[in-house]
């Protein structure tokens, strides 16, 4: 094992991490017995339904369900009135939960109810009467934001935001240094447009599902697909007024969530219900609620200015973006202009981030939250000044791209990171010299993204027969208890066989942050190895101890305690089995443990390259072939690690090309449903070539870096710069759906 | 409302359940008979999480009626493996990670099973274009195309030794 | 003394400063002097921010340690998806 000394990362020769295994919950999966939320059911349980409001905005007059009661089989009726204010920081999550005074927007919950069956349930709902006030409404960002537009909240704005705004502007970001005129000033020349993107749905496939047991002495347990049952506990909690521990939350089997399952939509109601009708309460979500009232990503309106010199040289940077994130404040328009030009070294940059709320759904973090769009618009606007100056676009990145020692534009000194890296490796690959046919053609973008850490706590028990499990509170949303298995086997110097890691329950483990900002294989890997570094530790002394020679005198070599150094003499080295074999008759059983709020994540660069055909009849866009150059640091589980960028750059694709929340004059969501929201399918696409590249995370003791975010980055502007390629127009409207595309296309002929 | 009385063929076992009249197949195999193992991505075709086949044919359980299954033979994803002996599709969705958070898999086995009945020496287009109606959000496809094509791949390899 | 980047939208509360410099030898102390310093700061960081520290980012470590000559920028508190 040797060290890196610059970095103190090791670089050591590695026998499971990188390797392959069967992931330990496969089996269960394509064997139909994983049990994800809506597969759970409990004795005597109710069916849990939401009705919600048909108005992007209104007053709810009042709410009358006094036939709903009187219906054979209805057990309780929630509505705002059942909850008590939780607060400041959870206000808004109740809120949206529950509507209180208004609906906020088309699909936001009014009322509950708990019957015996789905049936019953649903003729309820009907029998609830609503008296709403109907109210103007505003669903588009830019609309929202002019004087005069229909406020949603009277005083939602924070102190960051300057007058001259309508009530729906409620934060302010700026980011950035040096002097972007003088930038621009200096440059041969410059570019300047305006892009918008329209909301993108995460479209985990599995929708929200729960149960909840709320007992008459207090006690609650609750079921539910989540990406982080500490926050749905701790939300929970606060929500319905009762203390931390007496609430259990097990995370089910998680069908994706990218983000979308990091807040808490139904799990407050159906407690509710369940302490107002004495039973548990099952709620499962339909596809239609899912997009009308979970939390799709923001839409934006982008504004880019961009200059460059005749040799490719980047001299400044601007955006302002605009960012809606629904009813209630929280877009992530802060990262978005964090983000945007960080994949550059740039001595002017400047960028400014508006949040805005408008009658829509409150998003939910997406991948990379707020990071694509921004990407977008930029790598829109160089791509456009590499073709105007005849410059290759892989070249110009080079040049100007952030590397060990950057100035970030959002203010740090990048540490080590791999963005030349992608690129070089990028421009190596087959994939750039590939010829193009007609009406084809090749797209570059990069993108970035910050990852973190955060709480997380690992246990590890030493089984009596040297078999040790791992427990770790993070949801597996994509193999990642297989990662954990293999880090704790290799640092333990055990087979990968020998380790099982699940997921504990909120009561078994402290806080752990949710499955989310690629912290998992980072983070709780990092927790992992320190518990098995703790367990090695115990495991030493008790070698030392029946040896009788110090602790000190005893080192973990390959499984086994050895005694080392002049003073330790000679002992047959003890395997972790045969130590385990002993631990009760020399002290007890034997765990490691590691609690940390992990830092040092380590930021995550990517470069994607994509081709694509565009039907001049039809405007349709074919992606023909994709590559996606990332930096993992170190890959852990690689097929798991390019399943990340694979899914990402898909996701990504599709946004570009299809998805889109289209809402009608009436502020309604038009399309609430996968026939109208279309995800792109197997027959949309090409293989998607992932190619990971390995600069080691400082900040980890196997250098890995997150890589569940990054990916989704670059692609709306690969497809984006591809199309433009290879039709001469430059779409700054996505999605670049067949019929925009086509009047674009018709636009410049004529 | 009445409920119907239904006998039917499940993975190869008589079963028999009362269902309402307007209950999904989908709803009957989960709630009734605990075969939980075939999901619900949407309730209305567009997913095919729910993949099961009625008398061989592939249909997504959400669009057919629990009643419909009278006198049918319908196989889920419990019934693809023999015991504890996996499917071939099964182990080469496991060595090819053809699966992440794993809740469409179910409907994806249940398809591709389907399609090598019918063709086992399918084309990469073949095998895009018959899983179309499967919805990943996870792989990007990818891994479960390359799966199903190794899958075959054996399978015709064992079918020719045997 | 540790110098402090400011992000643009919050220069306002340091008379427009970008950077400032502040004494303190941890991220508490840090943001405590800076709240009493500029009290136009003090509702941004009662709503949280992060810092980074010579390039490396922490979200919510009040004890990381600051060297005098340490690089450190506030943040907006990081999430993702
Ligand atoms: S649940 Fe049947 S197709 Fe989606
Ligand atoms: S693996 Fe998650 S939807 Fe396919």
């Amino acid at each position: 094992m040797a060290l890196d000394d610059k970095h103190g990362v090791q670089t050591r020769d590695f026998k499971i991490v990188g390797t392959r295994p069967v992931r330990p919950d496969g089996l269960e999966k394509v064997t139909g017995k994983a049990r994800f939320g809506a597969d759970m059911a409990l004795p005597g349980m109710l069916i849990g339904m939401i009705l919600r409001s048909p108005h992007a905005h209104a007053h709810i007059r009042s709410i009358d369900a006094s036939k709903a009661l009187a219906l054979p089989g209805v057990k309780a009726v929630v509505t705002a009135t059942d909850f008590q204010d939780p607060g400041d920081g959870l206000r808004d999550i109740l809120e949206n939960c529950m509507a209180g005074e208004k609906a906020l927007y088309d699909g936001h919950a009014v009322a509950a109810v708990a019957a015996i069956n789905r049936s019953v349930a649903k003729r309820a709902l009907a029998l609830i009467d609503v008296d709403y006030e109907a109210l103007p409404h505003v669903t588009d960002v830019d609309a929202a934001m002019r004087p005069g537009a229909p406020a949603l909240h009277e005083d939602a704005a924070d102190e960051s935001v300057p007058d001259g705004w309508s009530k729906n502007v409620v934060r302010r970001y700026e980011f950035g240094h040096g002097d972007v005129d003088a930038g621009f000033a200096a440059a041969d020349e410059v570019v300047e447009r305006s892009f918008r993107t329209e909301a993108a749905h995460q479209g985990y496939i599995e929708p929200h599902a729960c149960v909840a047991s709320f007992g008459g002495d207090g006690q609650a347990d609750l079921w539910c697909c989540t990406q982080g049952q500490y926050m749905v506990r701790a939300t929970c909690a606060g929500i319905m007024g009762i203390e931390v521990a007496q609430l259990r939350v097990t995370a089910s089997e998680i069908g994706g969530g990218f983000g979308g399952k990091t807040t808490v939509f139904i799990e407050p109601v159906a407690l509710a219900l369940s302490r107002k009708a004495g039973k548990p309460v099952k709620i499962v979500m339909s596809r239609e609620e899912v997009f009308r009232a979970t939390g799709p990503t923001s839409s934006s309106s982008i504004d880019v200015k961009v200059g460059m010199t005749k040799d490719g040289r980047i001299t400044a940077g601007s955006a302002e973006l605009r960012y809606q994130g629904g009813a209630w404040p929280g877009s992530p328009v802060e990262f978005g202009a964090m983000s945007s030009f960080a994949a550059y070294d740039l001595e002017n940059v400047k960028t400014v981030g508006w949040d805005v709320v408008t009658n829509r759904p409150k998003q939910a973090a997406y991948r990379a939250p707020g990071a694509p769009m921004a990407a977008f618009a930029v790598e829109s606007c160089v791509d456009e000044l590499c073709k105007t100056l005849g410059l290759d676009p892989l070249d110009v990145r080079l040049k100007n791209a952030s590397r060990d020692g950057s100035k970030a534009s959002y203010g740090p000194t990048f540490d080590k990171i791999g963005l030349t890296a992608t690129l070089a490796t990028a421009k190596t690959h087959p994939h750039l010299s590939a010829p193009l046919g007609p009406n084809q053609g090749r797209g570059v973008a990069c993108g970035f993204w910050f990852n973190f850490g955060g709480d997380t706590c690992v246990s590890m028990n030493i089984g009596s027969d040297g078999t040790v499990s791992v427990i770790e509170g993070n949801p597996d949303i994509g193999g990642s208890r297989a990662a954990m298995s293999q880090m704790a086997a290799e640092e333990l110097g055990i087979p990968f066989e020998k380790v099982r890691t699940v997921i504990a329950d909120t009561s078994s483990l402290g806080y752990n942050e949710v499955t989310d900002g690629s912290r998992v294989t980072f983070a709780v890997g990092l927790a992992t190895i320190k518990a098995a570094r703790d367990a090695i530790e115990k495991m030493c002394a008790r070698a030392a101890a029946l040896w009788g020679i110090p602790a000190e005198a005893v080192v973990w070599e390959d499984g086994c305690a050895k005694p080392a150094g002049p003073n330790a003499g000679e002992h047959e080295p003890m395997t972790l089995a045969e130590i385990a074999a002993v631990a009760s008759e020399t002290g007890g059983p034997i765990a490691g443990h590691y609690e940390v709020n992990a830092d040092g994540a380590g930021v995550s660069f990517a470069t994607h390259v994509c081709d694509v055909e565009v039907d001049p009849e039809t405007g349709a866009t074919k992606v023909l072939r994709y590559t996606v150059f990332q930096d993992a640091g170190k890959a852990v589980h690689p097929a798991y690690v390019e399943g990340q960028f694979q899914g990402g750059a898909v996701q990504g694709i599709g946004w570009a090309l299809n998805e889109e929340y289209i809402y009608g004059e009436d502020g309604r969501l038009q399309n609430p449903g996968f026939l109208d929201y279309r995800i792109p399918v197997a027959s949309d696409l090409p293989m998607i070539d992932a190619v990971i590249v390995e600069v080691p995370n400082p900040g980890h003791p196997y250098g890995v870096r997150g890589v569940g975010e990054t990916s989704i980055v670059p692609p709306l502007a690969a497809v984006a710069n591809a199309v433009s390629a290879a039709c001469g127009v430059r779409m700054t409207e996505l999605p670049m759906s067949p019929p925009k595309l086509l009047k674009a296309m018709s636009q410049k002929t004529a | 409302m009445s409920q119907i009385h239904v006998s039917t063929t499940v993975n190869g076992d008589a079963v028999e359940f009362l269902c309402e009249p307007d209950e999904t197949l989908l709803d009957a195999l989960r709630d009734r008979l605990g075969l939980t193992g075939t999901k619900e991505g949407c309730g209305t075709g567009d997913c095919g999480a729910c993949s099961v086949t009625v008398d061989g044919r592939l249909v997504c359980s959400c669009l057919v009626l629990g009643a419909e299954a009278n006198g049918a033979s319908v196989d889920t994803i419990e019934g693809l493996g023999q015991g504890d002996a996996l499917h071939p599709l099964q182990r080469k969705f496991l060595e090819h990670a053809a699966l992440q958070c794993g809740v469409c898999t179910p409907g994806f086995l249940v398809a591709a099973k389907s399609l090598l009945d019918r063709n086992p020496d399918p084309t990469e287009t073949e095998v895009r274009y018959w899983l179309a109606g499967n919805l990943c959000r996870c792989t990007g496809y990818d891994k479960i195309v390359r799966a199903v094509i190794d899958a075959a791949a054996d399978m015709r390899s064992q079918a020719a030794q045997s | 003394m540790p110098k402090v980047g400011i992000w643009g939208s919050l220069r306002d509360a340091t008379d427009g400063l970008a950077e400032v410099e502040v004494d303190a030898a941890n991220v508490r102390q840090l943001l405590d002097r800076l709240a009493e310093a500029y009290p136009g700061l003090a509702p941004q960081i009662e709503r949280g921010v992060s810092v980074s520290i010579d390039g490396k980012i922490y979200r919510n470590a009040w004890l990381a340690q600051l060297k005098p000559d340490s690089e450190v920028f506030l943040l907006p508190r990081l999430n993702g998806g």
